[in-house]
């Protein structure tokens, strides 16, 4: 059967990919922020993962207003990136993997979960900033990727409990899943801030750290908060916790931290970024 | 009835089912502006194009004004305004400060004040 390896948090925002685009890495603003890739880059180096389940959210790009999926997965051999409209560098396509896909897909449905399955879709920076940061130089290229999106831009979204039961799911699909193939899944955004209105600019790192405190020890504790809770706590996007909690729910039992990384802010945000290994096989 | 009307949360506008209702066509329009054809064509004529988007006068006033805020009263959302932003260049700390009635550096420095600047990353 398939297995889970490991569980990797980062944050997706633009700023850090256009950070890497001009070789800001080692800047005095993104040098603290930067230091934590090398060490998740040598694990995976190690470790070969064959696949990568990634949660993000779309913020614009392929799902706006109109048919907007409050869960996607994406079932393509080939994910394409493109302008986004405020000046992020397009990537070459994502290589998908069709059979987990529909695996994932199935065993969803099979268990009362409804996603909206998707045969083409363009990813934007909420998949695109992960990968160029954990497989840099294009090398996201030789690792297949698997994007499930939660809607987290228009309310209302799923809640926080919801989209951890979610990842339980997807965990479970992937381990009853004939192969021999070895899957890292990622949880992006996050964590604490907010973009838009009067209070705009809002951080929490009190409420950051207890939240990665949490989900290495507790992920059920953070269900106890409403979307509403988070957006006091942390800000209107700190609901990106969503693909956080769909990444842990995949882990199934304890685990063990291996990294972890907070440095706030870059750019509007708290960034957190956290090496999660399952301590049950 | 159920009522699912969300807490209210200070300086915040929940972009909720009545938000995304009043702000479609606006938020339609910012949507365009992922393609570089689009943004031109509003470059090039800013009212021909909210007219064509069949913004509100409101909406139309407030893109006028570049008046953050008031888009967000009238439906706007953060994520598509983020590429109407980007027609003029400004950024999310450009943003945050036009919303919360700062400088780009006092918005900036207020994001420190409540992260490296308080020790804590
Ligand atoms: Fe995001």
């Amino acid at each position: 059967m398939a297995k889970i390896i490991g569980g990797i948090t980062t944050s997706h925002i633009p700023a850090i990919g256009v950070a890497m685009d001009k070789q800001l890495e080692e800047t005095p603003y993104f040098r603290d922020l930067f230091a934590i890739y090398p060490p998740i880059r040598e694990w995976l180096g190690e470790e070969k993962p064959d696949i990568a389940v990634l949660f993000y959210n779309d913020h614009g790009l392929e799902m706006w207003l109109d048919k907007k999926p409050t869960f996607a997965i994406g079932c393509a051999p080939e994910y394409q990136n493109a302008d986004e409209g405020w000046g992020i560098k397009p990537i070459p396509p994502v290589t998908g993997e069709t059979e987990l896909s529909w695996h994932i897909v199935n065993h969803l449905i099979e268990n009362d979960f409804d996603p909206t399955v998707c045969q083409d879709i363009k990813v934007d920076h909420g998949a695109t900033v992960p990968l160029t940061l954990l497989w840099p130089n294009f090398t996201y290229q030789g690792i297949k990727v698997i994007p499930i999106s939660i809607n987290c831009e228009r309310h209302p979204m799923p809640k926080p409990s919801r989209s951890y039961a979610f990842g339980q799911a997807i965990g479970d699909a992937i381990r009853c899943w004939d192969s021999e193939q070895k899957v890292v899944v990622l949880g992006t955004g996050g964590l604490s801030h907010q973009l838009d209105g009067p209070r705009a600019g809002i951080l929490n790192a009190d409420f950051d750290n207890w939240c990665m405190d949490k989900l290495v020890s507790n992920p059920e504790e953070i269900l106890q908060f409403s979307n509403v809770d988070l957006i006091e706590r942390g800000g209107a996007q700190m609901v990106e916790l969503a693909m956080w909690l769909a990444m842990r729910g995949c882990i199934k039992g304890e685990v063990e931290e291996k990294l972890r990384n907070y440095v706030s802010p870059i750019s509007n945000t708290a960034v957190g970024v956290q090496l999660l290994l399952p301590k049950e096989a | 009835m159920t009522d699912y009307k969300m807490k209210p949360v200070e300086g915040t506008y929940h972009f909720d089912g009545e938000m995304a209702t009043k702000g479609f066509s606006f938020n339609k329009m910012c949507y365009s502006f992922n393609s570089e054809e689009n943004r031109q064509a509003f470059r090039d004529d800013a009212e021909a194009y909210m007219e064509k988007y069949k913004l509100t006068e409101e909406q139309k006033q407030a893109v006028r004004d570049h008046n953050i805020n008031r888009m967000l009263e009238l439906g706007g959302s953060i994520y598509y305004m983020a590429k109407f932003a980007g027609i003029f260049g400004w950024n999310m700390q450009v943003i945050g400060g036009m919303q919360s009635g700062r400088t780009t550096e006092e918005f900036q420095a207020y994001l420190e004040s409540q992260g490296r600047g308080k020790n804590n990353g």
